[in-house]
Parts: C-alpha cells; sequence; structure tokens
C-alpha cells in the first residue's frame, strides 16, 4: 500500500501504518548516526536534555556529503541502523516515534518499539542522490564539531520509505 | 631505461579519479543494474532497482555523489621496475590527491585518525595504498573508495584444507546471508581463496575491482563463481533486502597458493556502489 504522510506521526498513522507499505513523509526530522547518539547517550547519563525534543519525534540515520554552493545538502542516503541499537531504547522510552535507516533492528529494539508505539522506515541505502532532492530545508542543531555526524533538523517532501518493522513488532526483514 | 615520473601527475590522477568515481559509476556496474532490473519479477525489487537507476543518473546530471558514503580511499598502484618518482614522497602525493579531491569534489569525510579515539581527519586521509612492482616503465592507479556499511559485513576465515570447495560455498553464502540487507543488496561479491591470512583478505579487496561480467581466467574457479552467484540469487534477500532475485550482481573471486595445511578465505562484500576507476600513468 502507498501512503503520503505529514509529520510529525500521529497516533492514529502509527496504528494503521504496516510492515511493507511504501509511504512518502513530508515534514520535519532530524538526523544523527553513531557518534551523536553516543553524545546524546552522555547526555542523558549526566542528566543534562537533549540537544532536540526527542518526544515525538522521527530520527534519521544519515551523515550527508557537504552541500554545494546554492543547494539545501548534498548526498544524503541512510546509513545501517543497527549500530545505533544500543542507544536506541532509552530514547524510545522517551518518547521518539519514528525511525529511518537500513538493515535490521535488534530484539530489544523492536521490544521498545512495540512498548512505546514506534514505527521504523527503511530508505533505500546507495540512493543518496535521489533522497537529497526530497530534502528541501537543513540546519545545523548540535555537536557541528562532528562534521558530517552532528545533528541536523530537515525538512523532507515526499521522502520515499518502506514500513520495515511497525508498532506492533512486525519485521519485514524477517519474512524475507 | 628509467622512466621518470613527478609525483604531482600521481596526486593529479588521484584527486580526478576521487570526483569522478564517486559520481559515475564504470560501465560494467551500470550495465549489470540495468540488467537487473529487467530480470526481476517482484514489484518493490523493481521499485527499488529503478530508484537506484534514477540515482545514479541523479548523480551524474547534478553532480551529487551516488552515495552519501563516499568512502575510504582504496589505492591499488602497480608501479613499473623502469619508473623513478621525481618531485617528493610517492605516499604523501597519494594521500594529497585524496586530500584534493575530497576538498573538490565535496565528498565526505569519512575517515576518523585513531580507531579508539575516534577523531574526524576532516580530510579523509590518510587513504589505504598497496603497492607492486611489476615489469615496465608505466604506473597502473586503481582507486575504490569503499563504503563500510559493507565493509562491516566483510568476513576472513581461515578453513581447513578437508573442508575445501564446499566449505568455500558455505563460508561466502554465510557471509552473505549474514549480511542481509545491511550491506545494501545487490551486491558485488569478492572472494580471496588462498595465501595467507592478509593475502586472502587483499584478494578479496582487489576482486571487487574486477568489471562485472569478467571471470576468473581458471576453470574450475569459473565454475565455482557461476555456481556460487546462483545460489547467493536463491537466497531472495533482493534489492535493499526487502526480497527478490538479485542478492548480487557478481561473485568474482582471486586464487593464490597457500600452505599445505591451510585454506584461507576471505570475503569482502561490496553494495551496488561498487566503484572503481583505473588509469595508466
Amino acid at each position: 500500500m502507498e501512503r503520503h504522510i505529514k509529520l510529525p506521526l500521529t497516533e492514529q498513522d502509527i496504528r494503521e501504518l504496516h510492515a511493507g507499505d511504501y509511504v512518502y513523509l513530508t515534514g520535519e526530522i532530524y538526523t544523527a548516526r553513531d557518534a551523536a547518539h553516543k553524545r546524546m547517550k552522555e547526555a542523558l547519563d549526566r542528566k543534562s536534555g537533549l540537544p532536540f525534543e526527542i518526544s515525538g519525534s522521527v530520527v534519521y540515520y544519515m551523515g550527508p556529503s557537504p552541500a554545494r554552493e546554492g543547494r539545501v545538502i548534498g548526498s544524503a542516503g541512510p546509513t545501517t541502523s543497527s549500530r545505533m541499537d544500543r542507544y536506541v531504547p532509552s530514547l524510545l522510552d522517551l518518547g521518539m516515534k519514528g525511525m529511518i535507516g537500513k538493515g535490521k533492528r535488534s530484539a530489544q529494539v523492536i521490544d521498545a518499539m512495540r512498548r512505546n508505539r514506534c514505527v521504523y522506515f527503511a530508505a533505500v541505502g546507495g540512493a543518496g542522490a535521489l533522497l537529497s532532492k526530497c530534502i528541501k530545508k537543513s540546519e545545523s542543531v548540535a555537536y557541528e564539531d562532528l562534521g558530517t555526524e552532528a545533528i541536523r533538523k530537515l525538512y523532507v517532501e515526499d521522502f520515499p520509505a518502506i514500513v520495515a518493522i511497525d508498532s506492533e513488532g512486525r519485521d519485514l526483514y524477517a519474512s524475507v | 631505461m628509467v622512466r621518470e615520473v613527478a609525483v604531482d601527475t600521481i596526486t593529479d590522477a588521484v584527486c580526478d579519479m576521487c570526483i569522478r568515481s564517486n559520481h559515475f559509476l564504470s560501465p560494467d556496474m551500470e550495465k549489470a543494474l540495468k540488467e537487473a532490473a529487467e530480470r526481476e519479477t517482484r514489484p518493490l525489487a523493481v521499485q527499488v532497482l529503478e530508484q537506484l537507476k534514477e540515482n545514479l543518473k541523479i548523480a551524474g546530471e547534478e553532480m551529487i555523489p551516488i552515495c552519501q558514503d563516499t568512502g575510504m580511499a582504496v589505492v591499488f598502484m602497480d608501479i613499473g621496475q623502469d619508473v623513478h618518482f621525481v618531485g617528493g614522497d610517492l605516499t604523501e602525493a597519494v594521500h594529497e590527491g585524496v586530500r584534493q579531491g575530497y576538498q573538490k569534489g565535496y565528498l565526505r569525510k569519512s575517515v576518523v585518525g585513531d580507531p579508539l579515539l575516534r577523531v574526524n581527519t576532516g580530510d579523509n586521509t590518510p587513504a589505504i595504498l598497496h603497492c607492486r612492482i611489476v615489469p615496465g616503465d608505466k604506473v597502473t592507479i586503481t582507486l575504490a573508495p569503499k563504503g563500510f556499511g559493507s565493509e562491516n559485513m566483510s568476513s576472513l576465515v581461515m578453513l581447513k584444507p578437508a573442508d575445501g570447495t564446499e566449505g568455500v560455498k558455505q563460508g561466502v553464502i554465510k557471509a552473505v546471508r549474514d549480511a542481509g540487507p545491511n550491506a545494501c543488496p545487490p551486491l558485488v561479491v569478492g572472494v580471496g581463496i588462498g595465501g595467507t591470512f592478509e593475502k586472502a583478505a587483499l584478494m578479496a579487496k582487489e576482486a571487487l575491482t574486477r568489471p562485472v561480467g569478467l571471470h576468473a581466467k581458471l576453470p574450475h574457479i569459473e565454475k565455482l563463481e557461476c555456481e556460487l552467484l546462483e545460489e547467493i540469487n536463491r537466497l531472495g534477500i533482493g534489492p535493499g533486502g526487502l526480497g527478490g532475485n538479485t542478492t548480487a550482481l557478481a561473485v568474482n573471486i582471486n586464487t593464490y597458493a597457500t600452505h599445505i595445511a591451510g585454506l584461507p578465505l576471505a570475503v569482502n562484500l561490496c553494495c551496488h556502489v561498487n566503484r572503481h576507476i583505473s588509469r595508466v600513468v
């Protein structure tokens, strides 16, 4: 099934999205990958806040290539999600509602997704040029010293993705 | 006769090759992806392959890197024994080519200087340089920017001689199955059989630079390549790991003599953005 989804995700969206659905996402998302997740974990361990409102957010595992002059962003496809897995359950418990990446997730992540009603979307790995065309705005939010691994707020329009794991824990990868 | 080669020439070539390889796939890879899209029957698999074709078109036309992971620069250099490098340090000249290429080409800087301290070097150096001395007075440079989604799913096992061809097959299939969607299929599977621990890994890496569709010269290895490709594509992992008949585009195997006690097997996976480019200086 093909669906156009406006972000943030509503409870109804989350309920209705099923593993295998093809979606086009429009709205705000945040980028974070390995190094940013490590810093967020350290921030939580110190009991200090995260650099953006995690509750209700959608996080995209992506570190772009640099933008040419006059462009919003460079190549911008997903990275392997499982490297983030050990940091993710605590972010889900804080209310993160969506993740975009590629590849399988751990049992702990899937449990936490079910517990907190979250959706995991897969974007096509290695389609960074194509996906960059859906990114209309990009601004740096935190950890700028990490370069490509800094946290960015993006505005995406009709960003193509597939529901890989839904809020009931159904896993498209497990059926392949 | 000794031929002098200025190291600046090497820097310029490496710089240009970094930019080209990250925006344009080699013709063999482009053809293999196109043929895969024509063969696939599952709608989602066709959709993913069509996205990849469109992605290549956008990358070339608008000069946006094919993938945001523009890789760590792996450089193979076959240096003619009659070449004399002048004008500086050859290794530094290669690093400088990478530095310039990744800066001028708006390529991502994905290298950390120390594997544990993990501070980005900011210019994608150092490169990984493999040099060989060969007859003649030419320098052949092959550059393969390697992304780590697939590098992370690669493996090396020291099989026993008794494991034989069947053990090799199982080892390759296991690596592909374990990688699943993570290595961004459809893959090119680079395999090194024989040699020593490090020789096997190096052969697997170099096998990735062989054009897709060109088989090993040894008949029994060519047969093994064909059989493995068929078995891998029966796994059903498919494009993007979302199911389909196209899990790999090619299996390229390099072999070398080995010890009476061993059968090293290295499997270096590469995603569908299998970038490789060669130039003779």
